[in-house]
């Protein structure tokens, strides 16, 4: 386990960590010149760059209705919507830059494939539910997520975190109204919202990662209070705040397993697919090869303009000096 | 399919309509850029532009709607009009093309637009003339923003020179039309544009002669998008921005 191995490389146990443990404890705020293990400050670093990426790679599916948005109120709400997602990234980068990497360095990890992002984006976009579908499912798994982060140990993490969850609820609840209109409308648009949940339930419910009994950077994380919830726990909040949401819609779950159990008070699902997740983690999604070629091609084609603008800049230091 | 509507224009929703086709069909080649830009916080000032651009139209429609009479919206106008009703400067609809092609279209084009939208701002039409001075002032933002890209990427690279050189060739042609003047009929709602011109060459000289590039002789300057004859590149904007609206005719969004 990657983030174990970390802490018992560094032996665990020194005065310093425990007085950081104590702080953690205390719900008292890490930050970014306190002492911290390195361990803590790698885990936070890996999954604040690769919130970041999300972020970034997130804003391609979406994206790909600007252009085709139905209204122009749609337009300019899924515009600024997709703008609010770059925003995000540019916050997250400057909370990972507080542990030590340049987003320079966390840019190149992505694009030469060292570092993850939300595997959900590798699936397409195919109609415009599906904008819709994303706002209200994803973006809901997600606020689902960093909700508790709000209250993650390390504060430039924690106080970005405030900020984003507020935008994604709004996100979230925008998505719902696309739903509720569509499921509102013409028998197409009905269909066409079906279809677009069909699509998504099932993935959103492995944005929350595997099962607990697998789940790989669980224990350290709790423990410095990165993570304050488990997978299983945080899809259960997510399936019993959604269910009655689609029902509502008049839309049907994708499972014919689901039902709603009165002795615990959840909904249960059937057995989730963790073959699809694990083959779409691994680069078998729809969109996978195409999410990074244009995060590359991107990259690629801008470099003259970073350049141009790094050039006239030192031409205006050396006029000054 | 849906078909088109049919617009009675009188020379004030004619005006209305081209000035809010302006900011519709240019602010969408800015929407095209989310996703690709070449940095970060290009990202957000450039789907902040569109924003902005689009937000225009909305008003301008909505204005346009109301000096028709005839029950349409802003999404009809959008939507439901085919290329040869759209009433955009051909200079908005060049494609997005590379960063240089688009910041020096957005420089030389707001530079003008808050010169226009200044002027409007003393028409006798209430609504456009509180319109126009609000948006004169996002055009201003627009010029410093994209004017100081025009110094990168003028006084930047020889390769970002060379790029903002030849897209200020490609843009060229474009710039005569943007001041035709509008029927005589709405003097004393639209601005004398043809007036303008003689500020906006001072301003955009001044700017392009600061990034060390030259604005060309151009001896066949093209003009036909108040009228309705555009490029070749509007048609397929137009196909890909209304096709899904078209496509299920009557539905609400």
């Amino acid at each position: 386990m990657y983030t174990q191995g970390l802490v018992s490389i560094e032996g665990a146990g020194g005065a310093e960590e425990e007085r950081f443990q104590a702080r953690v404890d205390a719900e008292e705020r890490i930050e970014p010149n306190d002492w911290m293990p390195e361990a803590y400050r790698r885990t936070l670093m890996r999954q604040i760059s690769q919130h970041a990426h999300s972020e970034i790679v997130g804003m391609l599916p979406e994206g790909n209705w600007i252009t085709r948005a139905p209204s122009l109120k749609r337009k300019a709400a899924l515009l600024a919507k997709v703008q609010d997602e770059g925003g995000h990234g540019l916050y997250l980068y400057a909370a990972a830059e507080t542990l030590g990497s340049s987003r320079e360095e966390m840019v190149d990890a992505l694009l030469e494939g060292r570092a993850k992002y939300s595997s959900i984006f590798n699936y397409p976009t195919r109609t415009w539910a599906d904008i819709g579908a994303i706002g209200w499912l994803v973006d809901g798994a997600a606020i689902m997520n960093q909700i508790p982060l709000c209250r993650c140990s390390y504060g430039p993490y924690a106080r970005a975190m405030i900020r984003i969850c507020r935008e994604e609820s709004f996100h979230q609840r925008q998505g719902y109204e696309i739903m509720l209109t569509l499921c509102r409308g013409t028998e197409a648009q009905k269909a066409m919202a079906q279809d677009a949940l069909d699509r998504w339930w099932w993935p959103c419910l492995m944005m929350f990662g595997p099962p607990d009994a697998q789940s790989q950077h669980g224990d350290a994380s709790t423990r410095w209070k990165i993570k304050r919830f488990s997978n299983d726990g945080l899809r259960q909040k997510f399936i019993d705040a959604t269910v009655p949401q689609a029902h509502y819609l008049g839309l049907t779950v994708p499972d014919p397993e689901l039902r709603f159990d009165q002795a615990s008070g959840h909904w249960l699902t059937g057995a989730i697919d963790w073959e699809e997740f694990r083959r779409v983690l691994a680069g078998g999604g729809v969109c996978n090869r195409e999410r990074m070629e244009a995060r590359r091609r991107a990259h690629e084609e801008g470099a003259w303009v970073r350049e141009a603008a790094l050039a006239y800049a030192a031409k205006q230091r050396r006029v000054a000096a | 399919m849906s078909v088109a509507i049919a617009v009675a224009e009188t020379p004030l929703v004619r005006f209305l309509l081209g000035r809010a086709d302006d900011a519709l069909i240019l602010g969408h080649r800015l929407s095209e850029w989310t996703g690709h830009a070449p940095i970060l916080e290009e990202e957000l000032a450039l789907a902040n532009m569109g924003l902005d651009l689009i937000g225009q139209a909305r008003a301008l429609y909505a204005m346009a709607a109301e000096a028709e009479g005839a029950a349409h919206d802003e999404d009809d106008y959008a939507y439901l009009r085919d290329e040869g009703q759209f009433r955009n400067l051909l200079i908005v609809e060049r494609p997005r093309g590379d960063f240089a092609d688009t910041m020096l279209r957005q420089a030389l084009y707001a530079i003008y637009a808050e010169m226009f939208w200044q002027a409007t701002s003393r028409s006798t039409h209430r609504e456009l003339a509180g319109f126009a001075a609000k948006a004169a002032k996002e055009m201003a933002y627009h010029v410093r923003h994209a004017g100081a890209w025009v110094m990168r990427l003028g006084g930047g690279t020889v390769e970002s020179h060379a790029r903002a050189q030849a897209a200020l060739e490609r843009l060229a042609p474009y710039l005569d039309e943007m001041f035709d003047g509008e029927d005589p009929s709405l003097a004393a709602i639209a601005p004398d544009v043809p007036a303008l011109r003689k500020d906006w060459d001072s301003a955009a000289r001044t700017l392009l002669g600061e990034a060390g590039l030259t604005l060309p002789d151009v001896p066949y300057p093209q003009r036909g998008g108040r009228v309705g004859r555009h490029g070749e590149t509007l048609g397929h904007l137009l196909a890909m921005f209304q096709h899904l609206h078209r496509s299920h005719p009557g539905a609400t969004w």
